[in-house]
């Protein structure tokens, strides 16, 4: 006799993440070509520092503004330091720059919103009333004004990324928390004596996670876009440091007597990263929620 | 339906508003650009009067062109053929005769000078302006203090085409003080019209309106767009100038400045990077003239009152390890004079500025780094500061500089001050080492000894350096100058320049050129010691 | 609708006075001294001192702000320390020339960004869609600045196709009579139509600057919205019954997708308009955005107040603005509301 009650073992929902990844991406080459530059960026960051030819901060002023040649494949800057080095080893301070304000705006958004959502009554105005004085603001005024007001470090470029994005992520986390608050699994924790900011951060929060990770994607290229957009006024990074954002800067006064490598390959590298990160979250959005495919 | 209807009518409004009805051609106001000169700068001014409170250097430039002194300098001409201001010769411009008395100095003003409105321009006119600017205090009152005039009673109306200045203690620079563009002579009835009792000086109104009898006149200004001068027909000062009308416009964007001279869209500009001077003198399609900074100097400066610079081990052990050279071709591309290097044999003149020693030598720097009590190197990371205003030239400077430093053991952070607070952060006196630059409107080595080395004077005192013996050498000088007596004078110039140099509390790097862009056409530029435009000489054609 | 609107005012007035809170301890956090910069350069702590008392900057923050409110509400928006004028006079001499920047910028960029939008959800996930997206992508990848300096080059320097990058209009035009501060708008009125093309001449760098910058939201949007449109029944029904593809296309399915695209516009105005800062600073754009910008890194207090506050005030007309755009151009939202 057959035996009916056997079913075939479940796969474990890792294998099913991965073998739904890989459709996705093979349904759409696009989102798989931003997956693979983005292991490239990673692995620039990580490595790059390690691999580039010559010290991103070692200055030779006889070789200055020498275009791409055998011995400088991207040419040299103002002050004769290998721009090759200096875009590679600066992957690691944007990545860094883009990791860091979406981190801190997932906690400080993710979790305001999720507790708004969560609890209601006056979380929920207040958090609301900081969201909506925020975006009242001209956004990149107020991120200049943050960066002016406290230094240009690259902490507070991360915070004043992530302050002005405070109010999205906090909207779009609370409408999913007030979804979830009456949900089974919420109901389980609570009645297991798990206090309500334990719900919040361990049974909640990361339910949120994937929904918001599409936003972080995006998130992450206006990062270093705003970076770029401070160095351009001044406020960016401190010099001699490489970061993408202020060598476009820096390198842009050098168009128009025809040094262009000075500011094209920061830039280009620059527009492949946030491009990378921008189709990237449109792969992430598939993957997530085949119903909200754009 | 009727929801459509509305707007469909809308939108068949809204185009019919949008198509112009054929007129015709109306006049185009554009006046001849042979008689308008057109000069792109990255800032503007703030305030059309210098005596103003917080006028930037720009509007200097403003109340150079549109009021007149009692006297202006004549012309020599310098080794680059270029026409620089003589600062021993002076010339009438108000005044028509000049004579130097003991103790004071007594004009005779022009009888056909008369204001922008008419008014004919006499003593009581000049009077009250020295007046307001020894009393406004702030910079006019500082510079005027410079030239020692600083009381309303030394300027005497004698008559009406007569005036006096009586000095209070014999001073060198007393005459060379009232060629300088702060003591400006303003039409005092009008502005005294338009005085309140908050603003006795009439201060509102000069800050938007030019009221003097020189040689333009501000029509249109809008502050950080553009200004609009048209000349004064009735100048009486000099010669007619040729240009009509000077059109100064902002454009904040230096390689936007750089192409719109190359296309000729723009006349003139004195705002580019030394890069692009450097550049397009060697193109040759524009003409490119490059003075230097009449006394003036940029420097590395340290905090001698704090460790580890007053240690003079310390300071000398920086000053072996500047990158001079580095600095002089990648920053200034070689559009300076080196303030550096001078032979060991060298003799000390009697003259400023005046390179020290010093050359890059970084095993000398490291073995008095030992000497200091440091053998390996600073044990803290010193910041390092810089005026973002002028970014282009500092911003290099200090990454060069740190990259030497490190090289001695001796790690630097840099920290950028935006242009608005470094006046600020100077006068504190709490930054260890910083880059700046210091240059004086009157060309004397005590002038600029006594702003900059003395102890009492301590706002351009950036070091915060304190030393009697440099005091005795520098008031010895001024005192020498004023009786005349040249033996005295020169042993204590060489005496105050030899001490710079021992003691060596900052580090002159080099005297930067003024240098200017201009189209072929455009001839009559002249160097004055504000580094700023004189519209009056130039012609087009 | 009446109160509609009402309620959505009172809504927005603790925004407001949260920004105005914030913006005041922001500048004050500025570094720099307003005091030490008016002093001049060759002050005494003495003199500064006096300066400080003179301005009421030695009073406690509280008094300071008790002083702001009151001469805000008296709508005095305070003096710029840089300039020297009246920030409320700037401000407004200022504003249309961002705000004509801005409402170009936006219409060059539905012009580009709403066809590659409807282009591409006709064919999703085909070649076209892709390439709509990678193009409407890259155009903000890169720093706005940027853009703007590569198009002055190639289009000025290079090509001498634009005019100089000089601002508003050529040197020696003069501005048309002034009507609403649009040179667009108040040349046609003045019926001067060589003013009208030089002051267009002179937009459309910056403006398609601009338009670059937000062509991926809108596109975004309408793709995604008529996509949603074009799946449903009526247009099924109307393609049944055999209407040409333009009529179903455009008359009816973009009709109702435009609403959401709508609610975009609004959202992108603000977001260029708090943007173009830089673009103002490329193109020496006389704007509020190059003046806030300026007084900023000065530490210049007041006109960054009230730029910033003209800028909360805009931002709430304007999403007032679109929701009632929305209950006229949908009856539905009305009778919801």
């Amino acid at each position: 006799m057959t035996d009916i009650a056997t079913s075939p073992p479940r796969e474990s929902s890792l294998t099913a993440l991965f073998k739904h990844s890989r459709y996705v991406l093979g349904e759409n080459p696009v989102t798989g070509f931003a997956f693979a530059l983005f292991v490239l960026i990673v692995l620039a960051s990580v490595f790059g520092p390690h691999i580039v030819p010559y010290d991103p901060l070692a200055s030779d002023t006889t070789q200055a503004l020498k275009p791409p040649n055998a011995h400088h494949w991207f040419g040299t800057d103002q002050l004769g330091r290998d721009v090759f080095s200096r875009v590679v080893v600066a992957t690691r301070l944007d990545f860094f720059i883009a990791i860091a304000s979406v981190a801190l705006v997932f906690l400080m958004g993710g979790l305001a919103g999720v507790a708004a959502g969560f609890f209601g009554g006056w979380t929920d105005r207040i958090v609301g009333r900081i969201a909506d004085t925020i975006m009242a603001f001209p956004l990149f005024v107020l991120a200049m004004g943050i960066v002016a007001a406290l230094g240009n470090t690259v902490q507070n470029i991360v915070l004043a990324t992530a302050i002005v994005n405070f109010p999205l992520y906090a909207r779009i986390a609370r409408a999913e928390a007030n979804i979830r608050r009456d949900a089974g699994f919420v109901e389980a924790a609570r009645l297991s004596g798990n206090s309500d900011w334990r719900i919040l951060s361990f049974q909640i929060l990361p339910n949120v996670f994937p929904i918001l990770v599409v936003q972080m994607s995006l998130t992450m290229g206006y990062a270093i876009l705003n970076a770029a957009g401070l160095s351009f006024i001044g406020l960016g990074v401190r010099p001699p440091t490489p970061e993408w954002g202020i060598m476009v800067a820096e390198g842009s006064a050098f168009m128009v007597s025809g040094e262009w490598w000075n500011a094209t390959f920061p830039g280009a590298a620059l527009m492949v990263a946030v491009f990378c990160f921008n189709l990237l979250g449109d792969g992430l959005r598939d993957m997530v929620d085949p119903r909200r495919r754009t | 339906m009727k929801r459509r209807d509305f707007l469909k009518s809308v939108t068949a409004l809204t185009a019919a508003a949008a198509v112009p009805a054929p007129a015709g051609w109306s006049p185009a106001k554009a006046q001849s650009r042979q008689e308008t000169l057109l000069i792109v700068s990255e800032s503007g001014p703030n305030n059309l009067d210098i005596h103003g409170v917080g006028t930037n250097v720009p509007g200097y430039e403003v109340s150079w062109n549109c009021y007149d002194r009692l006297i202006s300098h004549e012309m020599k001409t310098n080794d680059q053929g270029t026409p620089y201001y003589d600062k021993t010769k002076f010339k009438p411009e108000l005044a028509e005769d000049m004579n130097i008395g003991d103790m004071s100095v007594t004009f005779k003003l022009r009888k056909d000078a008369t204001f922008q409105d008419g008014t004919p321009v006499t003593a009581k006119d000049v009077k009250w302006s020295f007046d307001r600017a020894v009393t406004v205090g702030g910079f006019p009152t500082f510079q005027m203090s410079a030239g020692s005039l600083s009381k309303p009673e030394q300027f005497v109306i004698v008559d009406d085409n007569t005036f006096r200045v009586d000095f209070m203690k014999k001073d060198r620079l007393t005459v060379p003080d009232l060629a300088v563009i702060v003591p400006c002579i303003l039409n005092s009835e009008l502005v005294k019209s338009k005085a309140t009792e908050q603003d006795p000086w009439g201060l509102e109104f000069t800050k938007l309106n030019t009221v003097g009898s020189g040689a333009y006149k501000v029509t249109n200004w809008t502050a950080g767009s553009q200004v609009v001068l048209e000349r004064n027909d009735n100048w009486k000062g000099g010669p007619l100038p040729k240009l009509k009308r000077i059109i100064w416009r902002m454009v904040p964007d230096a390689g936007n400045r750089r192409a719109l001279l190359e296309r000729g869209d723009a006349d003139v500009s004195y705002d580019l990077p030394n890069k692009d001077f450097s550049e397009l003198k060697s193109d040759g399609k524009l003409s490119i003239i490059s003075t230097p900074y009449s006394n003036g100097i940029q420097y590395i400066g340290m905090n001698v009152a704090h460790p580890p610079f007053d240690n003079v081990k310390v300071r000398y052990a920086i000053a072996y390890a500047i990158p001079y050279q580095k600095i002089m071709d990648a920053v200034m591309y070689n559009l300076a004079k080196p303030m550096f290097g001078a032979s060991a044999e060298a003799p000390t003149e009697v003259a400023w500025p005046q390179p020290h020693k010093f050359n890059t030598d970084l095993a000398k720097a490291k073995a008095l780094l030992a000497e200091a009590g440091y053998p390996n190197g600073l044990p803290d990371p010193i910041q390092m500061s810089f005026d973002l205003g002028f970014a282009g030239v500092n911003e290099p400077t200090c990454v060069l500089t740190q990259e030497s430093l490190a090289q001695i053991g001796i790690q630097t952070t840099i920290n950028k001050v935006p242009g608005a607070n470094w006046r600020t952060e100077l006068t504190k006196k709490t930054m260890p080492l910083f880059t700046n630059v210091f240059s004086g409107w009157l060309d004397y080595p005590e002038y600029f000894f006594y702003w900059c080395y003395h102890s009492g004077k301590s706002i351009f005192n950036t070091m915060d350096y304190q030393s009697p013996p440099m005091d005795a050498f520098v008031d010895g000088a001024r005192t020498a100058a004023a009786t005349g007596d040249m033996d005295s004078y020169n042993k204590d110039v060489k005496g105050f320049v030899d001490l710079a140099y021992t003691d060596m509390p900052r580090i002159p790097l080099y005297q930067p050129y003024v240098n200017i862009a201009m189209q072929k056409n455009i001839t009559g530029y002249q160097y004055w010691f504000h580094r700023r435009l004189d519209y009056r000489n130039f012609a087009k054609g | 609708m009446l109160t509609m609107i009402l309620k959505r005012l009172m809504m927005a007035i603790p925004s407001l006075i949260g920004v105005v809170i914030v913006t005041f301890l922001l500048t004050r956090a500025l570094p720099g001294d307003p005091a030490a910069y008016f002093a001049g350069p060759a002050a005494t702590p003495q003199a500064i001192q006096e300066i400080r008392v003179k301005l009421g900057l030695d009073r406690p923050l509280i008094v300071q702000f008790g002083h702001y409110v009151d001469d805000l509400a008296h709508g005095n928006l305070g003096t710029s320390l840089t300039t020297g004028q009246p920030v409320a006079s700037e401000l407004r001499n200022r504003l249309p020339a961002s705000a004509e920047l801005t409402l170009l910028g936006l219409i060059v960029s539905i012009i580009i960004a709403v066809p590659l939008g409807i282009l591409a959800a006709t064919k999703p996930n085909s070649l076209l869609d892709h390439a709509c997206r990678i193009v409407a992508t890259a155009g903000v990848s890169l720093p706005v600045f940027f853009t703007g300096l590569i198009l002055v080059y190639v289009f000025y320097y290079q090509l001498g196709w634009a005019p100089a990058p000089l601002g508003r209009l050529d040197v020696f035009f003069t501005e048309p009579p002034h009507v609403t501060g649009f040179y667009l708008i108040d040349s046609l009125i003045a019926r001067d139509p060589e003013t009208f093309m030089a002051a267009l001449k002179q937009l459309i760098l910056p403006a398609l600057t601009l338009a670059i910058f937000s062509l991926a939201p809108i596109a975004r949007m309408t793709r995604a919205s008529m996509l949603a449109v074009l799946s449903s029944d009526f247009v099924r029904t109307a393609r049944a019954s055999g209407l040409s593809a333009y009529t179903v296309i455009i008359t009816y399915a973009f009709r109702n997708a435009m609403l959401p695209v709508i609610t975009t516009l609004g959202m992108v105005f603000s977001f260029l308009l708090g943007a173009n800062v830089l673009v103002e600073k490329v193109f020496a754009w006389p704007g509020i955005g190059s003046y806030a910008v300026e007084a900023l890194l000065a530490s210049d207090f007041a006109p960054v107040q009230g730029f910033v506050l003209t800028m909360a005030v805009m931002y709430v007309a304007i999403n007032l603005m679109i929701d009632v755009l929305y209950g006229v151009i949908d009856p539905r939202v009305r009778l919801d509301a």
